[in-house]
């Protein structure tokens, strides 16, 4: 089974983060960059998937040229190559014309199943799955908590908010994980040696058939106006329990009306 | 006033969710909003005297077994069909994972932009969104064909403004494309009568000072008494407390209550992305220095274990 993981660096959701003032883009220079987390998720399952039924498993990042860090961390946990799309023209893209351009490229690969993370920390949009299925006319099985593989049939398990779904696909399928699917590994001394050796290659849209005009700020579908600092919250009153700080709450919660 | 298309979401249990009577309030500034009900057959009818109450001045009624039958794809594909024929001044989606999923599909199919988790829209399609744990303020519009919008959930109160719906049935075709994601079967876990996370008023969230799953009863407990939803943080969902469904916060679900109270829950900036948006938020905690005090209304440093039974007992005496 051929399978591709999509992988995307994102700033390190665990400090402070900002949009560049001048294009009111995602700031990915001066941040900490990161593989965004539910990837490492997607990673672990095509990992377990190849263990079981054999096939490689191939990472792919949109990204600029420094998203090659994520790559290679994300190969010194086990996949076997990657491809990294990479074009100055790309900067500013939208989710639509995100989501064309890793189709295309998914196109040429031509995996039996696509994984990826349910959401990315930074966008937190969650469409990426669906819009690449809508491109490719392929399934996308989304959410998913448990994926089991028998041959060409895919069967999820997806978390609702009643309770959960069972939906199965036949491959070529896309299929986006969330963090209770299975545990990551921790990548191996000899992962971390290994990675740097894996076949790395770039595509740029020229490689991939795609305008320029079509991505980017040209091509975008939706702009950012402006951006500003939300006013930080104010911390209100504290008090400290000295018996009787279940009576305060209550008298605070009284005097806000909600009960 | 041109027509602006708001996608209903309902539940088995509850059925028309509290979003969508929040969307057709939003999509009166802007036009005149038109209900699309995507579902069963019959699935319109029970939801009708809900929809014209806030607003619907159409109700399209798209019914078919296929529709629920898989995954998002065949919502998307009646809706596209009907957005090309009544070209709306926009359309409004929850921002419900279903929600975000239509909407992506939509927007590759129609080559529309797409804004999610928006908190408010203003009539020349300016939408505002609050990004990167809520700590910068975004306004964004759709440069490329209609504003194609998903709301969260709280963002708007409601209002009743009631309308005489004219009904409206859409066929349902669909391709072999649109039924590939087959949803074998459906289970339901959640029981009781509490309100979904998401849109719930209040919520009462615990987090690792809960201590184990048996003590999450003192969380549910003081839910229920206020008609509260229960969240879990992460680390309380990770140490096996309480399931992910209920999580709040980066990997789990945003919310945005008149209330929210933090048990227990020391604040995590990605704990902090899911919930501080909170009109309100009142916090328990041990240790005088957790981060979430820092955005807290009322806080009391503490053990949730004297000062929540002594709040519950408070709250039922004053109830009589």
């Amino acid at each position: 089974m051929k399978i591709v993981v999509l992988v995307k660096q994102v700033p390190d959701s665990g400090v402070e983060r900002h949009l560049n003032g001048d294009d009111n883009t995602t700031d990915r220079v001066s941040a900490g960059n990161v593989i965004n987390e539910m990837d490492e998720y997607a990673i672990e399952e095509a990992l377990q998937v190849q263990q079981r039924h054999g096939g490689e498993v191939i990472v792919l990042t949109m990204g600029p040229a420094h998203a090659t860090e994520s790559i290679r961390k994300a190969l010194s946990m086990g996949p076997d190559s990657a491809v990294h799309v990479v074009d100055d023209a790309l900067r500013g893209s939208c989710a639509v014309a995100t989501s064309k351009v890793l189709a295309a490229a998914i196109g040429q690969i031509g995996p039996d199943l696509v994984l990826c993370g349910a959401e990315s920390t930074d966008g937190r949009v969650q469409v990426m799955p669906h819009m690449i299925a809508e491109w490719l006319g392929v399934a996308a099985l989304t959410g998913a908590r448990k994926l089991t593989v028998e041959g060409s049939a895919l069967t999820i398990e997806r978390q609702t908010d009643e309770g959960y779904e069972v939906v199965t696909a036949a491959t070529p399928a896309v299929v986006s994980v969330w963090d209770t699917i299975n545990e990551p590994r921790y990548p191996s001394f000899k992962g971390i040696m290994s990675a740097k050796k894996k076949p790395l290659e770039t595509r740029s849209l020229a490689d991939l058939g795609i305008d320029p005009a079509e991505v980017g700020f040209d091509g975008a579908t939706s702009a950012v106006v402006e951006h500003s600092k939300r006013p930080p919250r104010q911390a209100g009153h504290k008090v400290t329990d000295s018996g009787d700080g279940g009576v305060q709450m209550v008298d605070f919660m009284a005097a806000e009306k909600f009960v | 006033m041109a027509e602006v298309l708001v996608v209903v979401e309902a539940t088995q249990a509850f059925g028309v969710k509290k979003v969508t009577l929040e969307l057709l309030t939003a999509a009166r500034e802007l036009g005149e909003p038109s209900a699309v009900v995507l579902g069963g057959p019959g699935a319109a009818a029970a939801m009708t005297d809900k929809l014209a109450e806030y607003g619907a001045r159409k109700i399209y009624a798209a019914e078919a077994e296929e529709i629920n039958g898989y995954l998002v794809a065949p919502k998307a594909a009646v809706l596209a069909k009907l957005v090309q024929s009544v070209a709306p001044a926009a359309v409004l989606l929850a921002s419900s994972q279903e929600g975000k999923e239509i909407a992506g599909r939509l927007a590759v199919k129609l080559g529309n932009g797409l804004l999610t988790d928006v908190v408010d829209l203003d009539a020349s399609g300016v939408a505002t969104q609050v990004v990167f744990a809520d700590s910068i303020i975004v306004k964004s519009k759709v440069s490329k064909g209609i504003p194609l919008v998903t709301v969260r959930p709280n963002a708007v109160t409601p209002v009743p403004a009631p309308a005489t719906p004219i009904r409206e049935e859409l066929t349902v075709e669909l391709s072999e494309a649109d039924k590939l994601a087959k949803v074998v079967d459906r289970v339901a876990e959640q029981k009781g009568a509490r309100p979904e996370l998401t849109e719930a008023s209040i919520v009462v969230a615990g987090g690792r000072g809960v201590g184990d799953a048996d003590s999450f009863k003192l969380v549910e407990e003081l839910a229920d008494l206020l008609g509260a939803a229960v969240g879990a943080s992460r680390a309380a969902v990770d140490s096996g407390f309480y399931p992910h469904q209920f999580q709040v916060g980066q990997t789990g679900k945003t919310v945005s209550p008149q209330l929210y109270i933090a048990l227990g829950i020391s604040g995590a900036i990605q704990h902090l992305a899911g919930m501080q948006t909170s009109k309100t938020i009142i916090t328990v905690n041990k240790d005088e220095e957790a981060p979430i005090f820092g955005l807290t209304d009322f806080g009391v440093v503490g053990d949730l274990f004297k000062v929540v039974p002594q709040a519950i007992e408070e709250i039922r005496r004053r109830k009589g």
